[in-house]
């Protein structure tokens, strides 16, 4: 069971980097245009013609 | 004459000479649009960054104010074939907002911590009937205290202040059992570790939370969609005014920064912007938005006029007062506020259900404590017992049970065209057993049109174009019958009286009776109650046209379906009888009123409501807002008036009727799936209860109810996106409806005595 002494804090710290992930985009107006972003992918202006 | 567009009021401006502005686009509808306008302005000189957001239909704007100006980026707008208008975010909105992202935070945080408390707690459960030793257990709980009890201080905010402030005015509302359950069940599992206790309860509380907050998030997603609607919407329609300024000139600038003591030029054919006086010029104006009364008002120099009102064939110059006392719109906002605080005192169904939901469980707890005291308990055993009670009866169920219903109701109305302003609206309107109609503007659509039965066709074509040189409002609806939209060369109008042009060497002339050299008993003729009358003479021929105030086109068979499903219909109107007797019959509607002023028609609803009805009213002008705040729900058409807008419960989008019937049915559905799913939770804990008072909740019995009964009842909230498709709008052909119209109405829906009260009015002049 000693195995648990690295596993336990490894999955928090996993889940941890998740949540932080997520209130990163959430302060960096990431939800802020759902369908957008959706649309955006769309339009290739980026390859020259 | 020079005109400068002002949009300061709209401009937010930064140092260094940047500025910042939002405008609500109208007509992007693909992944092109966003490309052509985000290029095409950020190719402008000057622009800095254009953005637009999809999912609002809003762009952003930063530009150098130095080199390009907020006029000329609409005007290039414009160009690339989009409108745009200048949008002022509401504070409700901004607010709204941030509670979202609170919310949604909240969320995330609850989110991650009930999945890993409840990693460990399956490690638990399943240990305890393997070989997980005592000392693991412990630690597992200790960690599981350690991840939730900062979880649960931070997601719980929302539940904790709004008890708090409940009960800071004592009152009870849902979220103070939730908070009392939440709290307890952290507290008892927290000594339950520390004294080396088998159970702990950290997962339940959790996902309590977890499960709340979806419900609160997707509560307020929906509202906040339906403002966003609402505020682009309004934007749309914000009018601009021109003022006078002292020097001659004119600026053209939006209605709301006008100030009492301005003076604004009133062009024919546009709407008054602010309540004032005539100053200059005379014109005849018609005031059907505020008061429904369809025939014109002549104003002189003097006169009062009442913003909302459009403005006939003159100029005016009106000078801007301040909202007095004794306005039409004071009046009608003082019934407002009286009706308003009617209303507040209907109950929704889910706080009907929290108040009788609190002192039960409260109780049922409090007498499980005492009765295992009795029979011989020790305390301990009593209150944990008590205490999983609490926990087992949480309201999650029931706090998703209506909210869900809500947002999926609310989506399949959106989609048929109805937008709701409040999320209890969904209830009132299932609930009415009575619909109060408006004639102008509400069966009628908004705009007249020519009545074209007896007209000859080139003489109808020709007249519509002479049309497209006048200003006039009635020129305007004929206007729209031309075939080839250019205006004859030449066409020259005079104000007051009409327009003529020479077509093919012959004069035409489209205006009064008197200007074609028609005799008033040629004009009268051809009028027949409702029609308003335009006369046209080309060459040796003359006709007059009537324009009228047309039906929506669906609207028979949507008052047939209505009065099918057993609701009583009335129209209320402010026009005159004559013009509304015809509508009342050809809708087969016998309950009818005419020349009501505001103060009347809530004096209907509330005798309708003295009867024991409920009163959905549908209704669109300013006479109808304070009738539209008084009844039990209220329905608007999108073309209202904004305070009539602003006190609908819902509105409705485009020229058809059937919206409001689609509401109805949606609404009844959507009910009767909040009932369904408020029974799943009192089965629920019917059977929850007993297991939780005998003392046998486990940890895993506690879970797998709670998030069971959210599930079984979000999926049932579901059905009302399903069964909404089934049930068609409109009735079968056979044509039966009109005899259960007809039928249906046992009883008059005012009594005999009711009745001359109000009869009284049916010759009397409207509000002046």
């Amino acid at each position: 069971m000693n195995v648990l002494i690295y596993l336990v804090p490894l999955a928090l710290l996993l889940g941890l980097t998740g949540l932080i992930g997520f209130m990163w985009a959430l302060k960096s107006g990431q939800y802020d245009d759902l369908d957008g972003a959706a649309l955006r992918i769309l339009p290739d202006d980026d390859i020259a013609p | 004459m020079a005109e400068t567009l002002d949009l300061s009021q709209f401009v937010e401006r930064t140092d260094a000479g940047a500025a910042h502005m939002t405008l609500a686009v109208d007509g992007v509808g693909c992944a092109g649009c966003i490309r052509k306008i985000e290029n095409g302005l950020t190719k402008l000189p000057g622009v800095i960054d254009a953005r637009l957001n999809f999912t609002q239909r809003r762009l952003a704007v930063d530009w150098r104010d130095n080199e390009i100006g907020a006029a000329d980026i609409i005007r290039a707008l414009e160009q690339i074939g989009y409108q745009a208008h200048p949008f002022a975010p509401e504070r409700v909105e901004a607010d709204d907002s941030r509670q979202a992202k609170w919310l949604l935070k909240c969320l995330a945080v609850a989110g991650f911590a009930a999945m890993n408390v409840m990693l460990l707690s399956i490690s638990v459960w399943s240990g305890s009937v393997s070989d997980m030793t005592a000392v693991t257990r412990d630690l597992f709980h200790w960690l599981s205290a350690l991840i939730a009890l900062p979880a649960a201080a931070y997601a719980g905010q929302p539940f904790f202040q709004s008890a708090w402030r409940a009960l800071r005015t004592r009152q009870l509302n849902m979220d103070v059992p939730i908070t009392v359950g939440v709290t307890l069940a952290l507290a008892l599992s927290l000594y339950e570790t520390a004294t080396h206790a088998v159970h702990a309860y950290f997962d339940s509380a959790l996902m309590l939370l977890f499960f709340l907050l979806c419900g609160r998030y997707l509560d307020l997603a929906m509202r906040r969609k339906t403002k966003l609607f609402a505020g682009n919407l309004a934007s749309f329609k914000a009018e601009f005014a021109h003022r006078l300024d002292a020097n001659g000139e004119l600026t053209r600038l939006p209605v709301s920064a006008l100030n009492p003591g301005d003076r604004v030029l009133v062009r024919p054919g546009e709407l008054i912007p602010a309540d004032g006086a005539v100053l200059t010029g005379s014109s005849a104006i018609d005031e059907s938005l505020m008061t429904g009364e369809t025939t014109a008002r002549t104003v002189m120099p003097g006169a009062t006029v009442y913003a909302g009102s459009i403005n006939g064939s003159g100029a005016l110059t009106v000078q801007v007062v301040a909202a007095g006392t004794g306005t039409l719109v004071d009046e009608v906002e003082r019934l407002l506020d009286k009706a308003i605080e009617a209303k507040s005192r209907t109950v929704r169904l889910a706080d009907r259900a929290a108040r009788l939901y609190a002192p039960v469980v409260h109780t049922a707890a409090a007498l499980t404590c005492i009765g295992w005291l009795i029979a011989g308990a020790s305390l301990h055993f009593a209150i944990v017992t008590a205490i999983a009670v609490l926990i087992i009866t949480c309201p999650c169920a029931i706090a998703l049970a209506i909210p869900a219903v809500q947002v999926v109701a609310a989506g399949q109305l959106f989609r048929s065209g109805v937008i709701l302003n409040s999320g209890d609206a969904i209830e009132r309107i299932a609930e009415t057993d009575t619909i109060v109609f408006d004639k102008t503007g509400t069966l009628t659509l908004p705009e007249p049109a020519v009545d074209d039965a007896a007209i000859d066709p080139d003489l109808l074509q020709q007249s519509a174009r002479l049309a497209l040189s006048s200003h006039h409002p009635l020129a305007a609806a004929l206007s729209r019958r031309a075939a080839k939209r250019v205006p004859y060369p030449g066409a020259v109008e005079e104000s007051g009286r009409g327009v003529r042009a020479v077509i093919d060497g012959v004069e035409a002339r489209l205006g009064s009776a008197a200007f074609c050299g028609l005799s008033e008993e040629d004009a009268q003729a051809a009028r027949d109650g409702d029609a308003s009358c335009i006369a046209f003479t080309y060459g040796g021929r003359s006709t007059v046209i009537p324009i009228r105030q047309s039906l929506r086109p669906d609207a028979i068979e949507v008052m047939q379906a209505l009065s099918k499903r057993g609701l009583d219909l009335m129209i209320l109107s402010g026009d005159r009888p004559e013009a509304v007797r015809p509508i009342a019959e050809r809708l087969d509607v016998r309950q009818w009123l005419a020349a009501l002023t505001p103060a009347e028609k809530i004096a209907v609803i509330e005798l309708l409501k003295s009867q024991g009805r409920r009163v959905l009213m549908v209704g669109d002008g300013l006479n109808d807002a304070p009738a539209l705040a008084a009844a039990h729900a209220s329905l608007s058409p999108i073309s209202a008036a904004h305070l009539a807008q602003a006190q609908a419960d819902a509105l409705f989008l485009g020229d058809r009727l059937a919206p409001a019937l689609r509401a109805v049915i949606v609404a009844r559905q959507a009910r009767s799936l909040m009932r369904q799913n408020l029974a799943l939770a009192v089965i629920y804990n019917a059977i929850a209860v007993p297991i939780a008072v005998a003392g046998l909740v486990t940890p895993l019995i506690a879970a797998v109810a709670m998030s069971g009964s959210s599930i079984l009842v979000t999926l049932n909230a579901l059905r009302a996106r399903l069964g909404g498709c089934r049930e068609s709008i409109m009735p079968s052909k056979s044509g039966d409806g009109a005899v259960v119209a007809t039928g249906g109405m046992a009883e008059p829906l005012l009594s005999p005595a009711a009745q001359p009260a109000f009869a009284g009015h049916d010759n009397a002049e409207l509000v002046s």
